[in-house]
């Protein structure tokens, strides 16, 4: 571990000034992923700004009838929210197939989303990887690969994105609120917010040095029914294979309105408009037209061929499961 | 004291103490910190200065150079040590372990540079700036490319080969064959605790707190290594957080920490990090095994072969033994088992929990099941049919000591409700999951070791024990103190066992499952010559009664404490075991059942219940037992579901080396877990009567896992583990 500095901060804008003020400066949160990659030094920091008492721990009525969740809202508080398990369940089920009852206790909202791959090769810094140690090439690409993207892959990276989260919240239509150093906000939506690594995997959201995440807002209920499925070779604490989060309404045994976020399938949540709009009108029955919209385009490999006849067979077992009620 | 007869009737067996389900008595300390592993002697070890072992980065070739200027710079740097400035090592042991001995890389991780400093932070800081150059080489690192260059081991605990019979020709004309092979994976101990090491000098003398499981063989091998006298030389192993096989080595934490501390002329510790262990240190290794048995169609095996290959290397390699309980376990006149050794330039293979068997009966309990079904039998029915009452490659003059695998297979069919299961795969179905059951058999040889401990009783009447054994988790404090204290007439309470110190007695160590009984047995020796000092210092003849604290003869009575006096009395002694125990075949047996359920849709495969069923001679205390058989069970889970150390082919090396991605089975992966032990007393295996349970309780437990699956989904998978992707590719029926 390299020798850094530390500090805390008192507002989100202070926050986003002191990291900004220094290239190598990182905000530290719940540390649960952080922490770990700099005892790697696959993350060097120099510099780390805790923001964990910047307060940003409440859930929150918006004024459009949504809900707004502080950054530093931890995963455990979020799962357990009575609005969010009635309204929200999807991202409730979501976060409890995630991580261990510890690490949900201290990683954060903002943190979640801003977790690094558990690509194999990321994490042993004598392989090479282009997110970690950009131009040097990806060993993953003939290497082990059975857990990568099968999805939005290219040739410098095929790297997941490991949240559980993020894919719920990706079916939410969850929007990413930041501040930057001179007080300026945005809204990010989620769907632009987790880049595909095309020729650049290291940068992997849309956020700026020094922007920091004060909260994700979630858009007023669409109720239907929520179910998150995750698939893995042991029944907790393992990163999904692959998973979905179905947000589907109902109507006379058809599918009024759908949602389908993906996860363990690519570089950021995949959601695929095309594969929703097929749905639409539909019954279970038109999973395999659905799973042909969502996996146009794969290119797997020989180890991670298996995710795609799978991502089929969940999808439609999902469907029939919300088709059920 | 010489075990040489069988045992009979003797103090152990009063079965007040020995056989009381007692909590461990190490319990307390551990569950508040006080038990202190190999990487906290703070007080021992004042001012330690912290090591960081650099691994090399290549699977096989050279170190072109290496540049440590950068390192040597950084901050609270003390000593770099590479192999242009290391001692000279010693390697006249099979436990020497030399580090730093030249430019050459034989495998991924080993020792290529040790950096020491005032911090750990810093320690692993300025390891990351040692520059190596390498100059890489082509590695082997496939088993299956290598597989037709494998040669015969060298003899040794693993036989290249035994017949019996012309299996060729009892094969042939077998009615009814079956010929298939299984793969087993390379796999990672995942114990707990690190390896560990603190070293301290004085003067010339080193005290070496490291965590291994057999305390002389780590003493040989570090003496060896630093070309010390062994006399100089103090081990402590006193707590230890598992082993699993991985610490009957020594690495390069022992002797470096060691190295740099007496060129420091300070103590220097250092703990291996998980992912350095993966490289580092020992795996067992992968296998490819071959399966035939020839049976008539009444189910008898008329002729059974077992070829097993796996690899390890060029220099000192040792094969995995997966053939060898077939040797032991079935009848069947025409035999043959071989064991084939593959050259791979990959990490060295090692012991693991059960090195052999776990992996052999991956393969041959899931062959009985294929052959069940071809003779239309059912697997309980099959394997009661072909029990035998002696080595079945040696014939009746080598009779086994007990044998009770029919009983557990009976008694576990019983209580599971093994008739419910519907000989038909892929027909039970519990809303989206499939259901299944699977049975398996398990054998694991009982071998015994000699071993000695020292007691010592105070003039307060407590006793104290004394020996080298080791505590490697699995409750050897606990079941020491039963034994002391029942061959004294004493509470439990009123003995204080020390462990893990090579000032004390030799003793077995833990390896092998032979710990407790050998163990328990050296301190039965040492028990029996203290009586005999008591009862003749009482002036009483050899009927003395030892009992609640005093001994008896007739009318007459003392406390211990008035016999012990002031000074106390002590005894040592040794158990030792000649030929005896090799005119009987020895094995604890076992049978395990297990219920799964396998996801329609995902093909995601969950344990639903399990059942062990095992006898294993007098089990000494069955609480600590049955936890050996739970974590057998679990690590059996593990096996068969999950734990695959993934070689990276092109580079060499276990790429998966963390426990996020080398899965090991978590709490939601393990339902309820039955475990019945049958009374069993072997008067062959030591004068306590037990055998070894900690290795039995992982044998075939993966085997009846994997025929579960089959039951439940009629899709047999033969390449360990069983995981979803390959259930998938091997057509699993949808919904």
């Amino acid at each position: 571990m390299k020798s850094f500095t530390y500090q805390r901060v008192s507002t989100p804008a202070e926050a986003a000034a002191a990291v900004a003020a220094n290239p190598g400066a990182k905000f530290l949160a719940g540390g649960t992923n952080l922490l770990d990659l700099m005892k790697l030094q696959i993350e060097v920091p120099t510099h780390l700004v805790d923001v964990n008492r910047l307060g940003l721990d409440r859930i929150e009525p918006t004024a459009e009838g949504g809900l707004r969740i502080g950054a530093l809202v931890r995963n455990t508080d979020l799962a357990a929210d009575a609005r969010v398990k009635r309204d929200y369940a999807v991202l409730s089920r979501a976060l409890l197939a995630g991580a261990s009852g510890q690490l949900r206790n201290k990683a954060t909202t903002a943190g979640n989303l801003l977790q690094r791959t558990r690509c194999p090769y990321f994490y042993d810094p004598a392989q090479a990887c282009n997110k970690r140690n950009p131009g040097s090439g990806c060993a993953a690409l003939g290497g082990f690969s059975r857990n990568l993207a099968v999805l939005g892959t290219s040739e410098h990276c095929i790297a997941t994105h490991p949240s559980d989260m993020a894919v719920a919240m990706r079916a939410l239509d969850a929007v990413v609120e930041t501040v930057h150093a001179d007080g300026a906000t945005r809204q990010i939506p989620i769907a632009e917010f987790h880049r595909l690594p095309g020729d650049t995997p290291e940068v992997e959201t849309a956020l700026r040095h020094g922007e920091f995440v004060t909260a994700v807002t979630l858009p007023p209920p669409v109720g239907g029914v929520h179910l998150y499925r995750k698939v893995r070779d042991r029944a907790s604490y393992a990163f999904a294979t692959i998973s979905v989060a179905a947000v589907l309404v109902p109507e006379g045994g058809k599918v009024a309105q759908a949602r389908l976020a993906f996860g363990g399938l690519a570089h950021q949540p995949w959601r695929v408009t095309e594969a929703e709009d097929r749905l639409r009108g539909q019954g279970a029955d038109a999973a395999n037209a659905v799973a042909d919209a969502v996996l146009q385009g794969a290119r797997p490999t020989e180890q991670n061929a298996f995710k795609l006849p799978l991502t089929r067979r969940v999808l439609a077992g999902t469907l029939a499961q919300a088709m059920q009620g | 004291m010489d075990f040489n007869a069988p045992a009979t009737a003797n103090p152990s067996d009063r079965m007040r103490v020995i056989g009381q389900p007692l909590d461990r008595v190490d319990g307390p300390l551990k569950v508040s910190g006080r038990a202190h592993y190999s990487y906290e002697y703070h007080e021992e070890a004042p001012n330690a200065a912290y090591g960081w072992l650099v691994g090399a980065e290549i699977g096989k070739g050279k170190i072109a150079g290496i540049d440590t200027a950068a390192a040597e710079a950084a901050p609270g740097v003390l000593l770099v040590l590479t192999h242009r400035n290391a001692p000279a090592q010693g390697k006249d042991s099979d436990y020497a372990a030399p580090q730093l001995q030249g430019t050459e890389v034989l495998h991924h991780g080993q020792a290529v540079a040790f950096v020491v400093a005032e911090s750990l932070e810093q320690a692993r800081a300025a390891a990351r700036l040692v520059k190596v150059d390498y100059a890489a080489e082509p590695g082997r690192y496939d088993l299956a490319q290598e597989r037709s260059r494998a040669v015969a081991p060298e003899p040794g605990m693993v036989k290249p080969e035994t017949r019996a019979g012309d299996f060729d020709a009892g094969f042939a004309a077998a009615p009814v064959q079956l010929d298939v092979t299984y793969t087993t994976p390379d796999q990672s101990h995942a114990m707990m605790e690190p390896h560990a090491s603190t070293a301290v000098w004085e003067g010339d003398e080193l005290t070496l707190y490291t965590s291994h499981q057999i305390l002389h063989w780590a003493a040989e091998g570090v003496a060896a290594t630093l070309q010390m006298p062994p006399e100089k030389l103090r081990v402590v192993s006193r707590y230890i957080g598992g082993g699993f096989g991985s610490k009957l080595v020594v690495y390069g934490d022992a002797v470096l920490s060691a190295l740099a501390a007496r060129q420091l002329r300070r103590p220097v510790k250092v703990a291996l990090t998980r992912q350095q262990i993966f490289n580092h240190t020992t795996h067992r290794p992968a296998t490819i095994q071959r399966l035939r048995i020839g049976a008539d169609a009444e189910g008898r095996i008329a002729a059974i072969a077992h070829e097993s290959w796996s690899g390890d290397q060029e220099s000192g390699g040792t094969a995995e033994g997966a053939a060898s309980q077939t040797r032991l376990l079935y009848a069947g006149k025409d035999r043959l088992t071989r064991h084939r050794l593959a050259t791979l330039d990959l990490p060295f293979a090692g012991a693991m929990r059960a090195p052999g068997e776990a992996v052999g009966l991956l393969a041959l309990e899931c062959a009985m099941d294929e052959l069940a079904e071809k003779l239309g039998m059912d697997p309980v029915e099959l394997r009661i049919r072909n029990d035998v009452a002696y080595n079945p490659e040696e014939g009746p003059s080598k009779p086994y000591s007990t044998r009770k695998l029919v009983e557990c297979l009976r008694e576990g069919a019983r209580r599971f409700g093994w008739d419910a299961r519907n000989p038909r795969p892929a027909q039970v179905r519990d809303g989206r999951w499939l259901v299944g059951l699977g049975v398996a058999a398990a054998v694991r040889p009982n071998p015994v070791m000699d071993s000695g401990a020292r007691l010592h009783l105070d003039g307060q009447g407590r006793l104290t024990v004394e020996t080298q054994m080791t505590d490697i988790g699995t409750g050897s404090y606990t079941i020491l103190a039963q034994v002391a204290a029942e061959m004294l007439g004493l509470e439990v309470g009123a003995v204080t066992v020390k462990l893990g110190d090579t000032r004390f007695p030799q003793a077995s160590g833990s390896g092998g499952s032979w710990g407790a009984n050998s163990s328990g047995a050296g301190v039965y020796a040492a028990a029996m010559k203290l009586r005999g000092i008591v009862a003749q210092r009482a002036g009483f003849n050899d009927e003395a009664v030892f009992e609640d604290g005093t001994v008896r003869s007739g009318q007459r009575s003392l406390t211990l404490a008035e016999v012990a006096g002031e000074a106390g009395l002590s005894a040592e002694a040794e158990i030792t075991f000649g030929d005896f125990s090799k005119q009987y075949e020895q094995a604890g047996f076992g049978a395990h059942f297990c219920e799964v359920r396998v996801d329609v849709e995902t093909a995601e495969i969950r344990i639903r219940r399990m059942l062990s069923v095992a006898a294993a001679g007098r089990v000494l205390n069955p609480k600590t037992a049955r936890s050996q058989c739970l974590g057998g069970m679990t690590m059996g889970i593990g096996a068969a579901l999950m734990e695959e150390a993934v070689v990276d082919k092109r580079h060499g090396l276990f790429i998966n080396h963390d426990l996020a991605e080398y899965q090991v089975p978590v709490h939601a992966d393990i339902p309820h877990m039955d475990v019945v032990f049958l009374e069993e007393e072997d008067d062959k295996s030591s004068p306590i009567k037990a055998k070894g349970i900690g290795e039995l309780g992982i044998c075939g437990v993966g085997a009846a896992v994997a025929n579960a699956v089959y039951n439940a989904t009629g899709v047999r998978i033969r390449d360990y583990p069983l995981t979803l992707d390959k259930l998938l590719k091997a057509g699993m029926p949808q919904a």
